[in-house]
């Protein structure tokens, strides 16, 4: 029976990133994925012929260039291309705009207040200092500030040392930063309430927290830290929708000798004694392999694929208080022409980026208790971006595909399971909310697929559908995420290890946990990885 | 009110259709240039030149020249307490401010980095108007808590232009401003124009005879007629900002984010400035009452903690050293050069750098600046000696005199 150097539990982004470092290391590595496409959050997916769907994740910006050069992703097939503008539609008829060009920016914010207008800068100012302080951090392995380890020791050290670069008072902001809600965050910078609900969306997206929840303003740094082409905090679209990042990385993996199987469902870790061995597929077949590297969350890894008697209690008591929480849900919609927005001049740059609905913060704060009530939110909070605006790969000439991210979402309604009348009525409130923006909006839909944490987690096995397999605050950050003590991809089993976005440093398309993964398990394997790792660039 | 905001709001949605502005005086700008050389200050179309740096600045130095500043940043701060406001925001004494005087000024965040440079013109007892690069609206409003002050941002709505040069004077003269003689240098005064008025003030950055005109947008291209007409007999020309570089360089003027970095534009902590580290020393006014930054301005002089230092620069040779490392006996890494041209006036090797202290102040010899002269593809590296000598580093008795020369 075939034995490989690693088997590789689940084909998402961070799984193939590690799996693409390792073979190219020289191991042999097997790719095991439950669906009969790989890509897990980052797809796309033709689910009416001549659409093509980024059915979860829909724009990229954290996806670390570093890796798509080591990868080679250029080469296969991988275009990320920059989008501009974007808006938020008020209720009295108008809109805030959002444009590319700096000072047309600022005269949009000028509409509603001068001193907003010129506060803008200072904010991104504000936030870019917080970017330059986590950067470091996402391309390395959070240190153990107490394991006492010599490598632990020397990161830290390194640590200190760019620290030793920020003032104290930039010290205090950035602790302030990391524990503080998004709103009263903004409340600091700005006057004008459509103002802060359009920048306060990156604090709460994806995560089961108001604007008024403390720590929701890191959940914006996490947003903000990405680029595109060294543009920080710009999102593009990948040419081709999000699964175009999972197609280069699987055509990057196979290119250098790895294999991806398909169809194949694991059900099982397997170990014999203390060590992790294979993994037993559904129909029970095993795959054995040297090592094991789980991409499924980690609470999916450790209370599912895991039995409990190899697991130490202390820890399985973390894993299942690690907070997953199912939050949001996902529209995707094929429409037949491109909607009309009455509110927007004709030919305006706003249609191409990402339009909201939610005007203000106190909206937003109570579209969250309905989520608290465990209702989906009567008045929800839309992030929706029509990519074939700039990308003609996604949908036939003339007709569209939309993309409807949604919050709140329950993982369970009022306690029960989501019945597909729920999800249907879950759709309405979401097409109701645009068609008051957007008069013939349902008339043009030709196909329409409704994703509540239900849908997510059954396709791609995200726990409660938490699109970064467990929430971005600080109580489950650097060496605390996912468990203490296991903050650095290995696990209490041996050879069993994690690279999913239940590590450090979290969600999003980033690849930056199946890369550091990657390095760990070469570092046990005696591998020098540097020469295939391309250190972190600086960006800023 | 409710309803009329918002339909403000939503007439001013078309903004995005011109996202590069038109300064008032665009039209007469537009027409005259030959070169075609826009570049954006601050969102608007500004020229780089009109017809030929080289002539143009010769223009500021021989002639007169007019420079369009209307992109300059202005707030207006009126109100009872408006001098108080402003001695505790700016770091000179504003009460030693006379009415109708324009002081050059600068102020500082709580820890004693320059926020900004600028203007401050005391138009009256209670009403000022403070011009700069950058913006800092939510610094002048927060600021504001617990004055009696009313800020507003009229950059839009105040045209202005740098009338510069020796025969300046003459063209005032010759464009009927009565009794523009009796302007002394930061002196301002009210002139009638059409159904309006014209400030001018006796100040300007080439460090020559000069006078800004400040006037309602509309009245704009009047004024603009107004002067040209006049500037027939006197060589008056229309300047882009190159050339006027080139002049404030010889007066030893430094630039926001050019020559520093303000301490809100800084992503790098050790990057913000105190006023004595970039030369700015003699603004802060030990007499006067507290001030914002007075603290930490003090404590680092106490403490001798100062790190940096601004300075001017005679290198030998004539290549300008625009960009340059300065090096400390031709090896040790000590500062950059940020603003250099070969000067026309002072026929040296001119630059304006900034040191890490001691070098530059306890340091003064043996300095040298590594200079790639780009010639035919190929860079010819120098390494020059560079003296530190005082600014200006061009000083005209015309700029000063009284009453102002014709010529």
């Amino acid at each position: 029976m075939k034995k490989y150097d690693v088997v590789m539990i689940g084909g998402g982004h961070n799984g193939l990133v590690a799996a693409c470092y390792l073979q190219r290391a020289g191991l042999n590595v097997v790719v095991l994925e439950k669906n009969d496409w790989v890509g897990g959050a980052a797809t796309s997916r033709e689910l009416t012929p001549g659409f093509l769907y980024s059915n979860c994740s829909y724009v990229c910006s954290l996806f670390r260039p570093e890796i798509m050069r080591d990868l080679e992703l250029p080469k296969h097939g991988l275009q990320v291309i920059s989008y501009e503008g974007g808006a938020v539609f008020t209720r009295d008829g108008d809109y805030l705009a959002s444009y590319r060009d700096h000072d047309s920016h600022r005269r949009e914010f000028a509409r509603y207040s001068k001193r907003d207008a010129e506060a803008y800068e200072r904010y991104a100012r504000g936030v870019t200092r917080q970017c330059r302080f986590i950067q470091p951090l996402l391309m390395r392995t959070a240190p153990d500030p107490f394991s006492f380890k010599p490598r632990d020791i020397s990161e830290l050290i390194y640590l200190a040392k760019k620290f030793g670069e920020f003032s104290a008072a930039e010290m205090a902001a950035t602790l302030r930063f990391w524990t503080m809600s998004i709103a009263n965050f903004l409340d600091e910078y700005f006057e004008t309430d459509v103002i802060k609900a359009y920048l306060a969306l990156s604090g709460i997206i994806g995560t089961a927290l108001g604007p008024m929840s403390p720590g929701t303003a890191y959940v914006l740094l996490h947003h903000y830290m990405g680029e595109v082409d060294g543009s920080v905090g710009a999102w593009g679209y990948a040419r081709g929708g999000m699964g175009a990042v999972t197609k280069a990385l699987a055509s990057s993996f196979q290119a250098s000798g790895g294999t991806i199987r398909t169809g194949a469902d694991v059900s099982k870790v397997l170990t014999r004694g203390d060590r992790a061995q294979g993994a037993v597929l559904a129909d029970g077949e095993e795959v054995l392999g040297n090592l094991v590297v789980s991409n499924a969350d980690v609470k999916r890894t450790f209370l599912k694929l895991v039995d409990e008697d190899a697991l130490p209690e202390r820890f399985v008591h973390r894993v299942r208080h690690f907070k997953m929480r199912g939050s949001s849900g996902k529209l995707n919609i094929a429409l037949d022409s491109l909607p009309e927005f009455p509110a927007l001049p004709a030919g305006s740059a706003c249609i191409r980026g990402d339009l909201h609905f939610t005007d203000s913060v106190e909206r937003m704060e109570r579209a969250y208790d309905d989520w608290k009530a465990g209702r989906w939110s009567a008045d929800p909070f839309v992030d929706m971006m029509i990519p074939t605006t700039l990308d003609p790969t996604m949908a036939p000439p003339g007709k569209h595909f939309v993309s409807c991210f949604v919050q709140y979402c329950p993982p369970k309604v009022e306690g029960r399971d989501w019945t597909d009348a729920d999800r249907d009525a879950f759709a309405e409130t979401v097409i109701k909310q645009i068609s008051d923006y957007s008069p013939g909006f349902r008339e043009r839909i030709l196909h329409m697929e409704v994703r509540t944490p239900r849908e997510i987690e059954q396709e791609v096995g995200l726990t409660e559908g938490n699109i970064f397999q467990g929430e971005l605050t600080f109580d489950q950050l650097l060496f605390n995420r996912p468990v203490p003590g296991y903050a650095q991809y290995r696990s209490p089993v041996r050879g069993l290890y994690i690279c999913g976005s239940s590590t450090h440093p979290g969600g999003g398309v980033m690849g930056a946990p199946g890369r550091n993964a990657a390095a760990e398990i070469l570092r046990d394997l005696r591998h020098t990885p540097s020469n295939k790792m391309s250190l972190a660039h600086d960006v800023i | 009110m409710m309803m009329h905001l918002t339909a403000l709001r939503r007439a001013a949605q078309g903004h995005i259709q011109t996202p590069r502005l038109e300064t008032p005086f665009h039209a007469r700008l537009a027409a005259l240039s030959e070169t075609n050389d826009w570049y954006s200050w601050a969102g608007y179309k500004a020229p780089h030149s009109i017809f030929d740096t080289e002539l143009e600045y010769f223009a500021i130095r021989s002639t007169a020249a007019l420079f369009d500043i209307s992109p300059m940043v202005k707030y207006r701060i009126r109100g009872a307490d408006a001098e108080r406001y402003l001695n505790r925001l700016t770091l000179r004494n504003v009460a030693k401010l006379g009415l109708g005087r324009v002081h050059y000024t600068a102020w500082c965040d709580d820890h004693g980095h320059v926020l900004d440079d600028g203007t401050l013109f005391r138009l009256g007892l209670n009403d000022f108007r403070l011009c700069c690069q950058e913006r800092h609206l939510p610094w002048l409003v927060d600021s504001a808590a617990g004055f009696a002050v009313e800020i507003a941002e009229e950059t839009d709505e105040i045209a202005a232009v740098a009338l510069q040069g020796p025969t300046s004077f003459a063209v005032l003269e010759a464009a009927g401003f009565a009794g523009v003689e009796a302007l002394k240098p930061f002196q301002l005064s009210a002139f009638p124009h059409l159904d309006g008025t014209v400030t001018i003030s006796r100040t300007g950055f080439t460090g020559d005879l000069g006078y800004e005109l400040f006037v309602d947008a509309k009245h704009a291209l009047s004024l603009w007629d107004r002067l040209w007409a006049a500037g027939t007999g006197f060589g008056l020309k229309a300047i882009g900002y190159d050339a006027l570089n080139r002049a404030r360089i010889e007066a030893g003027f430094i630039v926001a984010n050019a020559d520093f970095i303000t301490a809100e534009a800084a992503l790098r902590a050790d990057r913000e400035r105190l006023p004595d580290e970039i030369g700015l020393d003699w603004l802060v006014d030990a007499e006067k009452p507290y001030f914002n930054g007075r603290d930490a301005i003090f404590r680092a002089r106490e403490k001798n903690s100062l790190k940096h230092i601004l300075i001017g620069l005679e290198i030998e040779g004539n290549i300008p050293a625009e960009g340059a490392i300065v090096y400390h006996r031709g090896k040790k890494e000590v500062g950059l050069v940020t603003a250099a041209i070969w000067s026309p006036l002072a026929k040296r090797n001119i630059a304006i750098a900034t040191l890490s202290r001691p070098y530059g102040s306890r340091i003064v010899d043996d300095l040298w600046v590594e200079i790639y002269a780009l010639r035919e593809l190929q860079y010819q590296k120098l390494m020059k000696r560079a003296r530190i000598v005082a600014r200006p580093f061009v000083k005209l008795d015309r700029r000063s005199a009284n009453p102002p020369g014709r010529f």
